[in-house]
């Protein structure tokens, strides 16, 4: 197995339900790991990035335990057995 | 209820009252006497609509609402069965092409086409563009005239962000529509979408050293009747307008309102002459005059303008009410709903005269819109 995607509740309806996507090709960044993601469920993927490929604002995207924004943003490397974690940030009103 | 028994009580109900929230749409139904209101809701919990169409051209009977998270984006949903069930999930609706540079933040006004095309429709969104889609708002693409308009660059966001908020459509032209932005103003096209001219001679720009720009207006709102499309009403940050000629000149018509300062503007169904606003004390104080919850109305095209307020507070009402809060329906005897920034909608059966309070607790009111099932 080489790469895993753990979505929030919120996204899994773009999944068809499934809360964690498996990847099985290897991608060496964030931003591959998503794009395998979106050649499978293009919709999940558009509420993560803008159509200019970011990261919405109030989007967080961990690898492993740590938030990419601290690490390299969506050129963070993930390595075989990465678990990418999607969570929607601390915002609302 | 259940919701096979709403939707089969509502589909008994002649009139729909559209309301979107921060938190949700909500849609109010009624008959055509319009006394007894049913609420249902919110659709789309938690998530921001602030534009909602009906359509029921080609016999159709959809609603089209812009919803928007705070999370995860905008997007347009759609139902064919009033609400009871929504298109969806599905790709992000509304993209701007990745050569833009440009993200959708947000749907700002949803507008079924002309009566002839009936499967086309327009939407305004921020940052400001216009899209069209032609499959009755299955699919959309971007207005490339505007999307490439050589003013964009100097466009520049007001309070809500550069949002195209406001869709003229010429009824029996097919070449000429008419959009405004805040904060560049109003343009129009007269060759369907190729090219686009701004069209505010007269109109104050009251932020800006020279007042009276082409471009760069924060214009607020726009209106008219489908019977006399050249004669617009237009409210203005700062001013309320006519043009008799389609926008190529503009007249103060603020004759007779307590403020010129507003958002809320609204043709009436019926009488091209008869126009209702409601006022803004100004942009520094953004509640209306003196506490008092009118609604004011003219009858001669602005030429004198008059309070309505039978039924609504006149006291202590900190209210107000946003550019897309104000609305009528078609019956012989128009109805008029408003909306508030805090969550009460009121209601008229008479053209404005008596007004009741159709809900008085909903999250701030961003848009209401009306149908009425069968009318063409």
């Amino acid at each position: 197995m080489a790469v895993s995607v753990v979505l929030p509740r919120a996204l899994t309806p773009y999944a068809h339900g499934a809360g964690t996507v498996q990847l099985d090709a290897s991608c060496a960044t964030v931003r591959e790991a998503l794009g395998q993601v979106a050649a499978r469920w293009p919709a999940l993927v558009d509420r993560v990035l803008t159509e200019q490929g970011e990261l919405r604002r109030h989007v967080n995207i961990f690898v492993g335990d740590e938030s990419i924004a601290f690490l390299d943003g969506l050129s963070t490397a993930v390595d075989e057995g990465t678990t990418i974690t999607i969570v929607p940030a601390v915002s609302g009103g | 209820m259940l919701d096979w028994q709403l939707h089969t009580s509502r589909m008994r109900q002649s009139t729909l009252v559209l309301v979107g929230t921060t938190k949700g749409a909500f849609i109010l139904s009624s008959d055509d006497a319009r006394e007894e209101w049913t609420v249902d809701g919110p659709h789309f919990p938690g998530e921001a609509v602030y534009s909602i169409a009906y359509d029921q051209r080609a016999g159709r009977s959809r609603l089209l609402v812009g919803v928007h998270s705070n999370h995860w984006g905008a997007t347009v949903r759609l139902s064919d069965d009033l609400g009871r069930s929504w298109s969806g999930p599905e790709r992000q609706a509304i993209r701007f092409p990745e050569s833009s540079g440009l993200s959708l933040a947000q749907v700002w006004q949803i507008m079924p086409g002309r009566p002839d095309e009936p499967d086309v429709v327009y939407a305004g969104v921020e940052p400001a563009a216009l899209f069209r889609s032609d499959d009755a708002g299955e699919s959309w693409a971007p207005v490339e005239g505007l999307l490439n308009h050589e003013h964009r660059a100097r466009w520049m966001p007001g309070g809500g962000g550069l949002c195209l908020h406001t869709i003229v459509l010429d009824p029996s032209n097919r070449d000429r529509m008419a959009i405004a932005i805040s904060t560049a103003g109003f343009y129009r096209t007269d060759d369907g979408g190729a090219t686009w001219r701004p069209r505010n001679a007269g109109v104050r720009a009251v932020f800006l050293p020279d007042k009276y720009p082409e471009f760069g207006q924060c214009v607020h709102k726009v209106t008219h009747h489908a019977s006399r499309p050249e004669r617009l009403f237009l409210q203005n940050h700062w001013g309320l307008y006519r043009s008799d000629d389609w926008g190529d000149s503009w007249q103060d018509v603020a004759n007779g309102v307590p403020s010129d300062f507003g958002f809320a503007i609204q043709s009436h169904p019926h009488d091209p002459d008869t126009v209702y606003v409601i006022p803004i004390q100004s942009d520094e104080f953004r509640v209306v005059p003196g506490a008092q919850l009118r609604v004011y109305r003219t009858q001669d095209a602005g030429a004198t303008w008059g309070a309505l307020d039978d039924g609504l507070p006149q006291a202590h009402a900190f209210e107000s009410v946003l550019r897309d809060g104000l609305a009528v329906d078609t019956h012989p005897r128009a109805g008029v709903y408003f909306g508030t920034r805090s969550g009460k909608l009121y209601g008229s059966n008479d053209d404005g005269e008596t007004w009741k309070t159709l809900a008085d607790a909903l999250p701030p009111i961003c848009c209401v819109k009306t149908g009425v099932i069968g009318a063409t």
